[in-house]
């Protein structure tokens, strides 16, 4: 077993892995109570997996075919930049809009600072 | 067998894929439709990744950063929607 056939294996395990995780945050999509709860599962896994898969990706075609993908680079970059920042966004704008949280929540500190804020 | 691998990798995508299809059709507020069209794309996403994979092609590597630029601008403009009402203000003069 050469070290091309090892790094293969390494490629299939991480993209099995990235897999999973895109999985396990979409039934984390399904199952959790309100929007904030799934937006923590959504935003953290999917980005971790999808990393992850395009790490594997980039590293089958570096040494496999052995062409070094400056795009593929860019784009884990990209997503693990910009992915962050569209949750942040859209959980800011679910709760300006009046989105309830979980009705089992006990702590909010947004909504005693506006409070604070306005007397 | 790797094929078989990938093949099980794509299988867990289209999964996913249709988990969150359900979240967009049932989702009681519009953020929730939003979050889990964002999960569709990092889905796509993933999913053109192992496809290069599968073909054994760098073809469609600028498909990948398309998708992500994409989807993106579509979860910050749809947020701008639903917090301001418009999605590119107008300067007052």
């Amino acid at each position: 077993m050469n070290a091309i056939e090892i790094s293969k294996w390494i490629v299939g395990i991480l993209v099995l892995f990235g897999a999973l995780l895109n999985l396990i945050s979409a039934i984390g999509i399904i199952r959790l109570p309100d929007v904030y709860s799934r937006l923590h599962a959504s935003t953290k896994a999917a980005t971790l997996g999808v990393m992850c898969i395009l790490i594997g990706t980039f590293l089958f075609f570096s040494i496999v075919d052995g062409d070094i993908n400056a795009r593929i680079l860019l784009a884990i970059v990209f997503i693990f930049i910009t992915s962050p920042v569209g949750g942040h966004l859209i959980s800011r704008a679910g709760y300006h809009a009046g989105v309830s949280l979980w009705e089992s929540s006990i702590k909010d500190d947004l909504h005693t600072k506006k409070r604070k804020k306005q007397s | 067998m790797l094929y078989i691998l990938y093949s099980v990798a794509a299988l867990f995508i289209t999964l996913s894929i249709i988990l969150s299809l359900y979240r967009i059709a049932k989702g009681p507020s519009m953020p929730d439709r939003v979050v889990a069209l964002d999960l569709v794309g990092i889905n796509l996403i993933s999913l053109i990744a192992i496809v290069s994979l599968l073909l054994n092609t760098t073809a469609f590597v600028e498909v990948i950063l398309l998708l992500a630029i994409l989807s993106f601008l579509g979860t910050v403009a749809f947020s701008k929607f639903i917090e301001k009402g418009v999605v590119i203000e107008r300067n007052r003069d």
